[in-house]
């Protein structure tokens, strides 16, 4: 990757974490480790790979996301209001009444927002049958995915993942937020989710795994899994939960935190110094 | 419209109005769960190959597929037993179907007693309650093979997701061509002032119209709804039968909590109350057997229907 690119994405992750933290310190609370873990990703996927029109956000043959890990909304936000689906200002409306920004990515409210998730495991297989539908449709479009290793205990993503093969699916690539914790815990002490990419191997998929906070590694999965023909991608990120957040960065409890606007401002400092942005 | 007279069985007028839906409508999809043979979606995949999918025995994976390929234009059937129709994929329904605003239309097959030889685990009563909670979807249980063609495509017009509930073998002709079969309004079979008995679905109005001519025997008149459409619920229809017999037997092969009795006496509450009685599968579970077995067993008979009015009316 080029230099310029890559500090190009490092600002915008930058600014997309300021966006979440002040976002979710406006509401005072919210689910700040699964956003922090995908900022990487988000910011690549929405500035560098996936064919998208902020001023045309229902494009049909545009590439879409499926956040099926829907708790991770408020990054999913500030990357789109950054990148123009929405204005900036709603960022402050977060989880507030009447808002078209709630707690869990909802298609119906959000502007940008593929398909509705929340309820996990289950945009997952949304993001399977619109992968078939574009397929149908014999749109050069694909879809992307984003779950979560505690959502990985749902026995809904383990038909997903099957379906998927079995329909050899090329067109779906679905990344997994492995960061090792859920809400009660570490996902060791709960249900550990062991042998990741054989898991998904076994099941007809090309696997790939990753420093999901490396832009170069994320986009080296992703052309690589382009090449493959006939089998959908799984791209295990291992990540930190509230990585770029760093009061929340190794607490067990930071599925979701409260936060003051004091907070948010002592947080992204403390990020600006150790990005060394200032 | 086209006579069903062609069809053998409930499944091929089912999956023949899914045919034919799809020869006008090119985004008409069909996902089965490792049913097809049972219901004959096979004749929809060989017709068309590309638009049809067998997901496997997992059904809530098939709804929220189906879910997808909504989002994308796409207005898909999905077909199981009733019970896993329901009750299997009931979070991927009310979440990725109703909560998001996509549209699926779901064939829940073999409800209430004509599971017959399945028995207990494949018997659904509550599928109905259950569609019932989701805001926006159709519920359709048609008594014959006119009405069941006929509904299903309306179903498809309505733009709406839709439950429609059928058994799977067997054949009825109650209507013809020529009869008005409209999504949302019930048929008045018979005509009385005594009581109105308002039924749903092939068991209960075939035994409605039984009784209703051995209660005329005895000096009762009845008038008898076929129920077709649970959600929109007719309540012209209601309040003027309610208005006219002043008393209701509602029967329904199904659970009382959240079906179509309770549906109509929460309604009547509100408008018209009168004196109520229901016939319906009470708290129990289902059983195996045949259907004149389990009609027995759980009462669902015109002898019954005739009991439940003359205690009703006395």
């Amino acid at each position: 990757m080029d230099k310029s690119v890559l500090n190009a994405l490092k600002d915008e992750a930058f600014g997309i974490r300021c966006s979440t933290i002040r976002e979710i310190a406006s509401f005072g609370s919210g689910h700040i480790g699964g956003s922090m873990s995908i900022v990487e990703l988000l910011t690549y996927l929405y500035y560098k790979e996936m064919k998208v029109d902020p001023q045309n956000p229902k494009m049909d043959d545009r590439d879409r996301l499926v956040v099926s890990k829907g708790h991770s909304g408020p990054a999913v936000y500030a990357t789109l209001a950054r990148k123009g689906f929405f204005p900036e200002e709603w960022l402050s409306t977060l989880n507030q009444g009447g808002t078209k920004l709630p707690s869990h990515c909802d298609m119906t409210k959000t502007p940008g927002v593929d398909f509705t998730g929340g309820s996990l495991g289950q945009g997952i297989s949304a993001a399977v049958g619109i992968a078939l539908g574009q397929r149908l449709k014999k749109q050069d479009a694909r879809t992307f995915c984003i779950i979560g290793d505690g959502e990985s205990q749902e026995g809904e993503v383990w038909e997903a993942a099957e379906s998927a093969g079995a329909w050899k699916l090329d067109n779906l690539f679905v990344f997994l937020d492995l960061n090792g914790q859920q809400l009660d815990g570490y996902t060791k002490d709960i249900i550990p989710q062991l042998h990741v990419p054989e898991k998904w191997s076994s099941f007809m998929w090309d696997v790939h795994e990753i420093n999901g906070q490396d832009f170069e590694e994320i986009e080296a999965a992703i052309n690589d899994a382009k090449l493959i023909k006939g089998m959908p991608h799984m791209i295990v990120m291992n990540t930190v939960k509230s990585y770029g957040y760093i009061p929340g960065e190794g607490k067990k409890a930071n599925h979701s935190m409260p936060i003051t606007k004091e907070d948010a401002e002592a947080a992204i400092e403390a990020l600006a110094k150790r990005e060394g942005r200032v | 419209m086209k006579d069903t007279h062609v069809y053998s069985h409930y499944k091929e007028a089912v999956i023949g109005a899914a045919i034919d839906l799809a020869k006008e409508h090119p985004e008409v999809v069909f996902l089965d769960a490792d049913l097809s043979s049972c219901i004959g979606s096979t004749a929809f995949q060989k017709e068309f190959p590309e638009r049809f999918f067998n997901c496997g025995i997992a059904e809530a994976n098939m709804a929220g597929v189906a879910a997808g390929l909504s989002s994308m234009g796409f207005v898909p059937f999905i077909h199981s037993f009733g019970c896993f129709a329901s009750r299997r994929d009931y979070d991927q329904l009310f979440i990725s179907v109703g909560y998001a605003h996509q549209r699926v239309l779901v064939i829940g097959s073999d409800p209430g007693i004509t599971a017959q030889y399945n028995g207990g685990t494949h018997m659904p009563f509550e599928d109905i309650a259950l569609m019932r909670q989701i805001p926006g979807f159709v519920i359709v249980e048609p008594s014959d093979m006119q009405s069941l063609y006929e509904l299903t495509r309306q179903a498809y017009d309505s733009g709406k997701s839709a439950y429609i509930r059928t058994p799977r073998k067997g054949s009825n002709f109650r209507y013809t061509t020529e009869d008005k079969i409209e999504l949302g309004k019930g048929i008045e079979l018979r005509d009385g002032n005594d009581v109105g008995i308002i039924a749903t679905g092939i068991v209960m109005v075939n035994a409605a119209m039984e009784a209703a001519e051995i209660l005329k025997e005895k000096g009762i008149n009845a008038t008898v709804i076929d129920l077709h459409t649970i959600r929109p619920l007719d309540t012209e229809l209601i309040e003027k039968t309610a208005a006219k017999c002043g008393k209701l037997l509602v029967c329904e092969n199904g659970r009382y909590a959240g079906g179509v009795g309770e549906m109509i006496a929460g309604y009547l509450a509100t408008v018209n109350p009168v004196k109520m009685s229901f016939l319906n599968v009470g708290e129990r579970f289902g059983e195996v057997g045949n259907l004149k077995y389990l009609s027995e067993a759980f009462g669902f008979t015109a002898d019954n229907i005739v009991k439940k009015v003359e205690d009703l009316i006395r």
